[in-house]
């Protein structure tokens, strides 16, 4: 094939891209977008290998045999809990093999500067992306500690590897070689400074940084397509990047906070909240089955202890109950709920609830006190009354659902020390509050056992 | 030439990119993040021309290696992004056999 029709070819895949990332937004269309995105991929693939510059096949069939393997295994086998980390391992493979792209492009002769330039990106975005990602799964895997990793000098520490960074990739472009030592200097400090960049993340300000991530990897190909003058990795690479970047600022705009803020300073170590006293008024299954029962309308808002119980099939069956009781039943759903974006209504669709019932934080809030009980489970900053009144909760300003305008709110919760004692939110002091202690798991099951006996 | 060229093609998909992607709605959030993911497998195609383009033994290692993490990348992400998906269904498809619950 001659490069003219390989570029044609570029641009059928290309807006097949565009298409499919379309159609991804309605629920109805979106099965067909991801396949048309498939398809495009597919067709790029394809045509290149094709092209006369493909001389040598063997090891690219091995290659793409144990990728495909591997990947298949995976995204069959990974459970939907477990999707945040999935997600961060493979965008780290994605940031890896651009800077492999990247780096063996340096083998290709007659390298502008400027060409140069840009083989350094992908394999400094590329490592980032790598090792940054790994960390995220780490800490989304809970094989190392999910909280802020924070010390004194981090950020002194963080500059020095960023500026090292910097001074090794201008002293390899003036004077690029195979052997240069300042080429392995960049790898290697591009994994490091992944790795530091991650650490002081805590847990929950997970969402942000796979959305980072996966604009980082976007970018990372966007610049292996500069390395190489092929179009369609710009193309393909660009609109993820933008992608990436949108879901970031959504996702930071849902905590009220800068992009900064989150990456450079660890949660809560700020501000301490005003510590808030109170009685908290238990209640068992069967008056919550009493109170449910009589609801004409209930809003469920999980978080991300709902899937660490893995709650969402009997919250799921609790619903249905309740709809068959003649109550309005829906899910209400704050953008940072869980550990990436959206999290929870996967976990939420796959416990079979129709995606109509899914309803956003700004859909509820408006007719929030019209509901009859909202039932909390698992969640805790997002519907923490504090964000709207004590200014100095270190949440305070981000938006919240707001529960406790709803008539009765039931919190589910492991436990909490009786009686009086200091806590940070004052939802569980409300006077229309009703804590449902225990696995939530098990008080929902409870629930539904009133409902059935 | 050809970078600045580059550089427009660059600036256009940006801006598309966010014109697509602004009206997603949050429920396809995570779908949308895994789908946009495999397209960023796109390096796919960087990585066969280096493994494929009979340079140096070296490169060749690199470009396969290279093939092998994108196509995780490429073939994970579509599956992965097909399979939840399917998850989300209206209430009038539901209760079909193989339907889990």
């Amino acid at each position: 094939m001659t490069l003219e029709l390989i570029n044609v070819w570029y641009i059928v895949a290309a807006a097949l891209f565009v298409f499919g990332l379309k159609q991804l937004s309605s629920p109805a269309t979106a099965v067909r977008g991801n396949l048309l995105s498939a398809l495009g991929m597919l067709i790029a693939i394809v045509v290149t290998l094709f092209s006369r510059e493909i001389m040598e096949f063997r090891w690219i069939l091995v290659a793409a045999a144990v990728g495909a393997t591997i990947g298949a295994v995976a995204a069959q086998r990974v459970a939907m809990t477990a999707m945040p980390e999935m997600v961060a391992l493979f965008n780290g493979s994605g940031g890896v093999a651009s800077l492999l792209v990247g780096w063996s492009a340096l083998y290709n002769t007659g390298n502008s500067t400027f060409t140069v330039i840009t083989i350094l990106l992908s394999i400094l975005i590329g490592g980032v992306t790598f090792s940054g990602s790994i960390v995220a799964w780490g800490k989304l895997s809970e094989v190392m500690t999910s909280r802020a990793v924070v010390f004194g000098a981090q950020r002194f520490v963080n500059g020095l590897i960023l500026g090292a960074l910097v001074a090794c990739g201008i002293v390899f472009c003036m004077e690029p070689g195979l052997q240069s030592p300042y080429l392995y200097a960049v790898v290697g400090l591009s994994f490091l400074f992944g790795v530091m960049a991650v650490m002081p993340i805590g847990g929950a300000d997970m969402p942000v940084v796979i959305s980072l991530l996966n604009s980082y990897s976007g970018l990372a190909a966007c610049a292996a397509g500069f390395a190489i003058n092929n179009n369609i990795l710009i193309v393909a690479g660009s609109l993820v990047g933008a992608a990436g970047i949108i879901l970031t600022n959504i996702m930071c705009k849902a905590m009220n906070r800068s992009l900064a803020n989150v990456l450079f300073s660890g949660f809560g170590a700020v501000k301490t909240a005003t510590k808030v006293e109170g009685e908290v008024k238990p209640i068992n299954t069967e008056d919550a089955y009493l109170i449910l029962e009589a609801a004409s309308s209930v809003t469920f808002v999980p978080g991300y202890g709902m899937a660490v119980a893995q709650a969402q099939h009997v919250v799921r069956e609790l619903g249905d109950i309740l709809e068959n009781n003649g109550a309005e039943v829906s899910f209400a759903i704050h953008p940072v709920a869980g550990r990436m974006p959206g999290h929870m209504n996967v976990l939420l669709a796959e416990a079979n609830v129709s995606y109509d019932q899914l309803v956003e934080m700004d859909d509820i809030n408006p007719r929030i006190g019209n509901i009859d009980v909202a039932v909390v489970i698992g969640a805790n900053d997002v519907v923490n009354p504090a964000a709207r009144e004590d200014e100095n909760s270190p949440i305070y300003g981000m938006p919240i659902i707001n529960v406790d305008h709803a008539r009765t709110v039931f919190v589910l919760k492991r436990s909490m020390a009786s009686g009086f004692s200091g806590v940070d939110n004052p939802l569980f002091f409300g006077e229309n509050t009703r804590m449902l202690f225990g696995d939530a798991k098990a008080s929902i099951s409870g629930v539904i056992g009133e409902f059935k006996g | 030439m050809e970078a600045v060229f580059l550089a427009f093609v660059l600036m256009l998909s940006i801006f598309l990119g966010f014109e697509l992607i602004s009206k997603v709605p949050a429920t396809l959030h995570t779908p949308l993040m895994s789908g946009a993911n495999a397209i960023s497998g796109i390096t796919i195609v960087g990585a066969l021309i280096s493994a494929g383009a009979g340079h140096a033994q070296v490169a060749t290692w690199l470009g396969a290696l290279a093939v092998t993490f994108a196509t995780v990348n490429v073939v994970g992400g579509y599956l992965v992004t097909n399979r939840m998906l399917g998850m989300f269904r209206k209430k009038d498809d539901k209760g079909q056999p193989g339907a889990t619950s």
